[in-house]
């Protein structure tokens, strides 16, 4: 709608990659029977006390580093009272007033060019546990109460849903790349509320915020978003009141909803976290953390287009995700460096086709960085042919092993010599009198057709360059 | 033996000398529980079968050559100590018939040691009191006059071991509950430095001023029980990686140029004369026996009360928050939602005193309170750290009264909940600032009450504590 804008701001919930809970030596193994991964620390049994996850901090610090945040070199935590069964101490221990990272921001393509979308802070937390309902009682699964989450928290400078995509599209990627969380959203590792407002255009405050909260997807978002503008615009274009609320998105009924007042107005109560010490960081140990960070996906782009000689779309779908970027120039880099863009070709259509097939990443499948570059290696120097090479890569793929065995065993090196394959050029013409007519007729496309034949005649194994020149010469010299 | 003047010392010495088994001392133990505590009231509970099977335990260890000062010797525990197997009541209705699933830290390095844990003593609720009349269950009596009070919270500790039911026991001390019983009742009771003891698995009242201390019959004894149970612990982080000295050597240090500060603001009018003269001339023999006295100011000691009432509240709130009657405890019949299995579980299982602490602690940090209350008291308290860190640098003790009167009638307090936290004036501060602190006994009133004398130290001074202490006791022990 024209007349308006749209204000936009995330608080991302991100659940990290420890092996362990935030507080308690609890695996964080998904899928497990309820209630088996539980002891008293985070069944919140009396005299229990937590215990500091130092990876969790670490992760969440790399993943402040990663987004420019500044790093706090002594954060606290708090407790945030409530009452509901999924919290098993009733209060949440998670960061009120100094967490851990605070600014830096993610970059995001719109419409209308880049755009740097602020972060507030970057804080740590236990997530709750779930609840179940079943028919006639609700059961709670203490198993994932006490994971560390990380919420990331954005400065309202979204402006569309689109934007809001872009942006979680973004964070995801940085994320996956700095490895600190698997951003599994089926199993709930990446969750975000959001905050919405709408306000006329030339107003400087920002309208009423509403929250949402529930989404589970990306999609879920972005149709919250969707519907909650549409509401709030209608309200105010009718002279309405947007009323500073928390809003459910049910995704049954494709509605935003409020949520019971009673849900609505916490106090929360918080105050410091008495049973930890402040998580104090050496400025060495912050630097050492900063100096091993991957780079991010945008610089990696970019590098690769340049080193590798590929197409910025290319660069693109390869840094899309880490470990295709890596696969990538593992083989680029082990094959001559002229051979980038061919290695590039051969992974963004056949590899990146098996791996659609098979639904698999590229570290679940048996093929290797070596064996790709064996592969485009042996095809240059025509040791092997391309339909060779097309036949062997989704054995590669499936089973392993290097390109060079299967050749050798096999016998399908690629004939090249001349005298070898003019014997069969030979037999293709006079068994092909029609097609050898038709070319002297004028209709060049059939000696595209008497090439096939020889390339059939030999199994696939003639190379195809020495067959059409040696075809053309036949047709040329009897013509 | 007599168990009603036994000391742990001397149980060690007889179990080495094979005058006695560790199972014929637990059954005197026993007996000794079964003679006397219709009467006492002392114990909530006593595993009879636990303990003797415990000695024959220790027994079999000794017969294989190991050795121990705590091996085979009965102790007696608060009922809010976890002890893995036994009930764990904190005397409160909401926890009847709850049995721990867990060994506390100081739990387990007494079973470690070999110690015989003899049963379970009575408490304020939750450690709420002072003089165990809140205990849900019973009320326990003063060894030296069955109409009084035992003091509290740790009156069941400190009943047994004045009253000839245990060798020695653990009491909590939150505000003074292991001291000011230890001085109602004539015994020694230790309240550790902050962070000398683990917390892990004692059930919480206030996080920042709970310690486990040793309840015993000499300082000596006190020593020993508090070497086994001090030290870093990694599931407690608020034990800090402070050496533990040689408690035992430091009783031999003698009162000769030992500086001993009199804090003006402990000297004051208001306190029992009888009281006053006991203490004054505890002080004087030491004058006497070479030690060196001055006077020292605390300035902020009449604010120790609120902060205290504020702080210890506030963090109560949140940890009696977890028992909402859903993993475990007294859960109300037919709830009609959630939040009304949380609001009659915690109506019909807390006794009165709770409830005031709770709702006081829930005040004091709502939103528009907190300022004003708790975040002032946070700055008070830091006041009153630095008066005590200032004074300990002109004395290596400070020496005062534990508690304004001797023990009072059952009864006589219960009506005036004011009055009865005005009687941890002295004891609270120690809590507050983090401070070591012994109540030895120093005399007694013309009706024949005991009286401790209250022996502070810097944090992590339990050294100078103990020699003081066991000067203290030396010469009134000689009188
Ligand atoms: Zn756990």
């Amino acid at each position: 709608m024209t007349g308006y804008l749209i204000t936009i701001g995330l608080e991302t919930h991100v659940q990290l990659r420890t092996a362990t809970k935030m507080f308690c030596g609890c695996s964080l193994a998904f899928g497990a029977e309820p209630n088996t991964n539980v002891c008293p620390v985070c069944l919140g049994y009396p005299g229990a006390l937590p215990v500091m996850n130092r990876e969790a901090v670490r992760l969440t610090v790399v993943s402040g580093l990663m987004l420019g945040c500044e790093i706090s070199r002594r954060s606290t935590f708090d407790r945030k009272n409530y009452f509901y069964p999924d919290m098993s101490k009733d209060y949440q221990i998670s960061q009120n007033g100094s967490p851990l990272c605070v600014g830096g921001s993610v970059r995001i393509e719109t419409a209308a060019g880049a755009k740097r979308v602020r972060i507030n802070h970057i804080h740590l937390e236990e997530d709750a546990a779930k609840i179940n309902h079943y028919a006639r009682f609700s059961g709670v699964d203490f198993n994932r109460c006490g994971t560390p989450l990380m919420e990331i928290v954005s400065e309202p400078d979204l402006a569309s849903p689109d934007e809001a995509m872009a942006y979680l599209q973004a964070l995801k990627q940085i994320l996956l790349y700095a490895g600190v969380s698997d951003c599994n959203l089926e199993e709930g590792n990446l969750r975000s509320d959001v905050n919405v407002s709408v306000r006329p255009i030339g107003q400087e405050r920002l309208g009423t915020k509403v929250e949402i909260k529930n989404m589970n997807t990306f999609k879920g978002i972005y149709a919250a978003l969707e519907y909650e503008i549409a509401r709030q615009l209608a309200t105010v274009t009718r002279g309405g009141l947007i009323v500073q609320e928390t809003r459910r998105w049910d995704p049954e009924l494709g509605e935003t909803q409020p949520m019971r007042s009673k849900e609505n107005a916490h106090d929360y109560r918080y105050f410091p976290e008495p049973d930890l010490v402040p998580v104090e960081l050496e400025e060495a140990q912050v630097e050492a953390w900063r100096a091993a960070l991957p780079e991010l996906p945008a610089v990696r782009r970019g590098r690769m287009a340049e080193a590798y000689g590929i197409p910025d779309y290319d660069a693109a779908v390869l840094a899309d995700a880490k470990e295709n970027a890596d696969f990538f120039e593992a083989a680029a880099r082990a094959c001559e460096p002229r051979l980038g863009k061919t290695v590039s070709n051969w992974f963004m259509t056949e590899v990146m086709r098996l791996l659609s097939e098979s639904g698999l990443t590229i570290s679940q499948s048996a093929l290797t960085p070596s064996a790709l570059a064996e592969l485009v290696t042996l095809l240059d120097t025509r040791v092997i042919n391309g339909p060779t090479a097309k036949e062997l890569l989704p054995e590669l793929f499936r089973a392993g092993g290097l390109p060079s065995a299967l050749v050798a065993a096999r016998g399908l090196g690629q004939v090249s010599d001349a005298d070898a394959l003019a014997a069969l050029v030979q037999q293709v013409l006079s068994e092909n009198g029609k097609s050898v007519a038709d070319y002297r007729a004028g209709k060049r496309a059939a000696a595209g057709f008497l090439v096939g034949q020889v390339m059939k005649l030999s199994k696939g194994k003639a190379d195809p360059q020495v067959v059409g020149r040696l075809v053309a010469e036949r047709l040329a010299g009897a013509s | 033996m007599d168990i009603a003047t036994l000391t742990v010392k001397e149980a060690a010495r007889g179990l080495r000398a094979k005058d006695y088994s560790s199972v014929e001392l637990t059954q005197a133990v026993l007996a000794a529980i079964r003679e006397r505590d219709g009467a006492l009231n002392a114990y909530l509970s006593v595993d009879a079968e636990g303990a003797l099977r415990q000695a024959a335990d220790a027994d079999a260890a000794r017969a294989s050559g190991r050795e121990g000062d705590l091996l085979g010797v009965p102790i007696a525990v608060k009922d809010l100590i976890n002890v893995d197997g036994q009930p764990c009541t904190c005397a409160s209705k909401i926890l009847r018939g709850y049995t721990a699933c867990y060994d506390a830290t100081v739990s387990a390095r007494l079973r470690q040691a070999g110690a015989v844990f003899a049963g379970r003593t009575n408490m304020d609720e939750f450690a709420m009191g002072s003089s165990t009349e809140a205990s849900a269950f019973r009320t326990t009596r003063n060894p030296h006059d069955g109409t009084r009070v035992p003091g509290g919270s740790s009156g069941g500790s400190a009943a047994a071991v004045a009253g000839g039911e245990a060798l020695a026991a653990l009491g909590t001390d939150t505000g003074g509950s292991i001291r000011q019983p230890a001085s109602f009742c004539g015994c020694v009771g230790l309240k550790p430095s902050y962070g000398r003891v683990s917390r892990y698995g004692v059930t919480a009242y206030a996080s920042s001023l709970d310690q486990v201390g040793p309840m015993t019959k000499t300082v000596e004894d006190a020593a020993t029980v508090l070497s086994c149970l001090a030290g870093r612990d990694p599931r407690d982080g608020t034990t800090p990686d402070v050496p533990v000295p040689d408690y035992g050597a430091a009783l031999r240090g003698g009162l000769k140029g030992l500086r001993i500060g009199l804090p003006k603001e402990y000297y004051i009018a208001g306190t029992d004369p009888a009281v006053m003269a006991c203490v004054r001339g505890a002080v004087e023999a030491c004058a006497a026996a070479g030690a060196e006295v001055v006077e020292v100011s605390l300035p902020h000691t009449e604010y120790a009360i609120a902060v205290y009432y504020i702080v210890a509240t506030a963090e109560a709130s949140a940890n009696l928050a977890r028992f909402d009657g859903v993993r475990y405890g007294h859960r109300t019949a037919n709830p009609e939602s959630v939040f009304g299995l949380y609001a009659k579980s915690r109506a019909e299982g807390f006794g009165t005193e709770v409830k005031r602490r709770i709702i006081l602690g829930t005040y004091v940090l709502s939103s528009g309170y907190y300022d004003a209350y708790y975040g002032r008291a946070q700055k008070v308290r830091t006041l009153i750290r630095r008066d005590y860190e200032a004074a300990f640098r002109s004395c290596d003790v400070l020496m005062t009264p534990v508690a304004p009167t001797a023990a009072y009638r059952i009864g006589e307090a219960c009506d005036d909940p004011l009055k009865m936290y005005l009687g941890d004036i002295f004891t609270v501060p120690a809590n507050l600032a983090g401070l070591c602190g012994l109540s030895v006994p120093c005399g007694k009133t013309p009706e024949g009450l005991p009286v401790g004398l209250q022996v502070l130290g810097p944090a992590f001074g339990e050294c100078a504590v103990l020699r003081a202490g066991q000067g203290v006791e030396e010469l009134v022990g000689a009188e």
